[in-house]
């Protein structure tokens, strides 16, 4: 009886090992002609292109188009470099261009590209009690500082954390203090901390867009000069990391800035929302930005 | 209290209208978390078991291991098996980082502890006095220990039903070894996490309805299955 059990366990085992493995990355796939050799390709990201929905937009046409398989991992810019530092990504795409170009200098990432920006947009309630409206960022968080108004950080090492970081140190403020709080979340879980809390916070355009159906934050600076939200993507170095696919990283890479993807980016948010999320940058460096 | 009704409506459309993606989300769920317990199962009874009859030094040690690992914190878990599979990490070789595969790992070795330490308690609270009867009456240890799991049935069952509760609720672990990918490794919990970080209240609770279905249903099916035979 005993081995009878023992036996139908085996079996049960063996059934669920080939049914988990049933969809494991098929290693070679032959597409329109000629072979891909490793069809996964790992995407690391900000979630800003995640929430907003635009990787909806552009992963399915670049999967059809290549036969490549994107695994997005979306999380903050931060995480994202880190990945690429270690070799666990194969193409990165963020938005930190001092913190790209220290990944680009270690020798990790290649071929660092603007692909396209958006811009940053300080929000806050109603009232804005710090009087922030229609002043240039600078002025507006000075403004938030001295009346130490509530202002939500991401507090995520995000590109938009870290934009929101060298704000601060540009007016000269050390944020601290029961007025200044850090979520530790992604950028629409701050925002809904930030409503919620009635306070300030900075945040990407395309994501507070997605949200404002939930928010009551209104935006009160845009247009700044300062507020520009840069991204590039960039492929992690073969030479450095044998394991990575190259070859998928180029070609997603190549997609990002070939007509067809830079119309996607272009065009996505329009219909929804009345105006683009984000700006197609293909061909331009941070020199046409004044940067 | 509006949004909770109309997320519990668009749940249930979500589900009635047999949409291909949730569908997807929520079979790759049932698969994961079902497999990761059938594992849990078939290490976790006969370990349970084990620890139930034979007497040894340290045994206490073991069972104190145990019940610590009851209570595991997924994500801890989760940032373990990450740091095995990451590719240049010890098991990078099998790239099993982002696949469904790691995910039924990671939710295994949350769930095997509790299977242990459930089953550990049901065989034990029977009367220590059976085991020895069974075998004065002629039974083998493997005939007697059979017979021990068919009357700890219920205990049994609770352990898969716990072990089962505990990894489809789970969601930090999964994250982190899975990574949430759209068609390969999305499953409820993630999918919550990731519309709520949207915006999409609605859709994050229609998902949540759907998980509380699932997860509803199966227990109903596993504890029909447990007080079955009762009455044999």
């Amino acid at each position: 009886m005993m081995r009878k059990f023992i036996g139908v366990c085996l079996l049960i085992v063996t059934t669920i090992f080939f049914i988990g493995c049933g969809n494991a990355p098929s290693k070679t796939e032959t597409n329109a002609g000629k072979t891909i050799v490793n069809k996964d390709v790992i995407l690391a990201t900000t979630t800003s292109t995640q929430d907003s929905g635009l990787l909806d937009i552009l992963i399915p046409a670049f999967e059809k188009k290549t036969g490549y398989k994107i695994k997005t991992i979306a999380v903050g810019t931060g995480q994202a470099l880190a990945m690429g530092e270690k070799g666990e990504a194969d193409v990165l795409l963020v938005h930190a261009p001092a913190a790209e170009k220290k990944v680009v200098d270690s020798g990790a990432a290649i071929h660092r590209i603007l692909v396209m920006h958006n811009d940053f947009i300080i929000v806050g309630p109603t009232n804005d009690m710090a009087q922030t409206k229609g002043k240039s960022a600078k002025d507006a968080l000075t403004g938030i500082g001295n009346k130490e108004a509530v202002f939500i950080s991401r507090g995520d090492d995000s590109g938009t954390d870290k934009m929101e970081k060298s704000l601060w140190k540009l007016v000269g403020i050390k944020p601290s203090g029961a007025w200044y709080q850090e979520a530790g979340s992604g950028m629409g879980q701050t925002l809904k901390i930030a409503d919620e809390k009635q306070g300030y916070t900075l945040s990407d355009r395309a994501t507070y867009l997605a949200q404002k159906k939930n928010l009551s934050l209104q935006i009160l600076v845009e247009g700044d000069a300062t507020l520009l939200n840069i991204y590039h993507v960039m492929e992690v170095n073969p030479e450095k990391f044998s394991k990575v696919n190259n070859a998928g990283a180029k070609a997603f890479s190549e997609f990002l800035l070939s007509s067809e993807g830079q119309g996607l980016i272009a065009g996505f948010g329009k219909e929804k929302f009345g105006q683009p999320l984000f700006f197609a940058d293909g061909g331009k460096t941070e020199k046409d930005f004044g940067l | 209290m509006d949004m909770i009704v109309k997320g519990l409506i668009q749940g249930l459309q979500l589900l009635l209208s047999g949409d291909s993606e949730v569908l997807e989300v929520a079979i790759l769920t049932i698969r994961v978390s079902g497999i990761a317990t059938a594992i849990s199962v078939l290490i976790g009874i006969p370990i349970g078991l084990w620890l139930a009859l034979k007497d040894f030094y340290g045994k206490q040690a073991v069972n104190s291991i145990v019940n610590f690992g009851m209570g595991f914190p997924p994500v801890v878990v989760g940032l373990v098996v990450s740091l095995f599979l990451w590719r240049y990490g010890p098991l990078g070789e099998l790239s099993l980082m982002y696949t469904p595969l790691a995910m039924v790992i990671a939710q295994a070795i949350i769930a095997t502890p509790i299977v242990i330490g459930l089953s550990f308690a049901a065989i034990v609270s029977l009367n220590p006095k059976l085991r020895w009867q069974l075998i004065s009456l002629g039974a083998t240890r493997w005939q007697a220990s059979w017979l021990l799991i068919k009357e700890a049935r219920l205990g049994l069952m609770a352990a898969v039903i716990a072990g089962f509760g505990r990894v489809i609720s789970e969601v930090g672990a999964s994250m982190m070894v899975g990574g949430n990918i759209k068609g390969q490794t999305r499953v409820l919990t993630t999918a919550t996490v990731m519309e709520v970080g949207k915006g999409n209240y609605d859709l994050a609770l229609a998902i949540s309805m759907i998980l509380l279905l699932i997860a509803y249903s199966i227990v109903v099916m596993l504890t029909y299955l447990q007080h079955k035979g009762k009455s044999d």
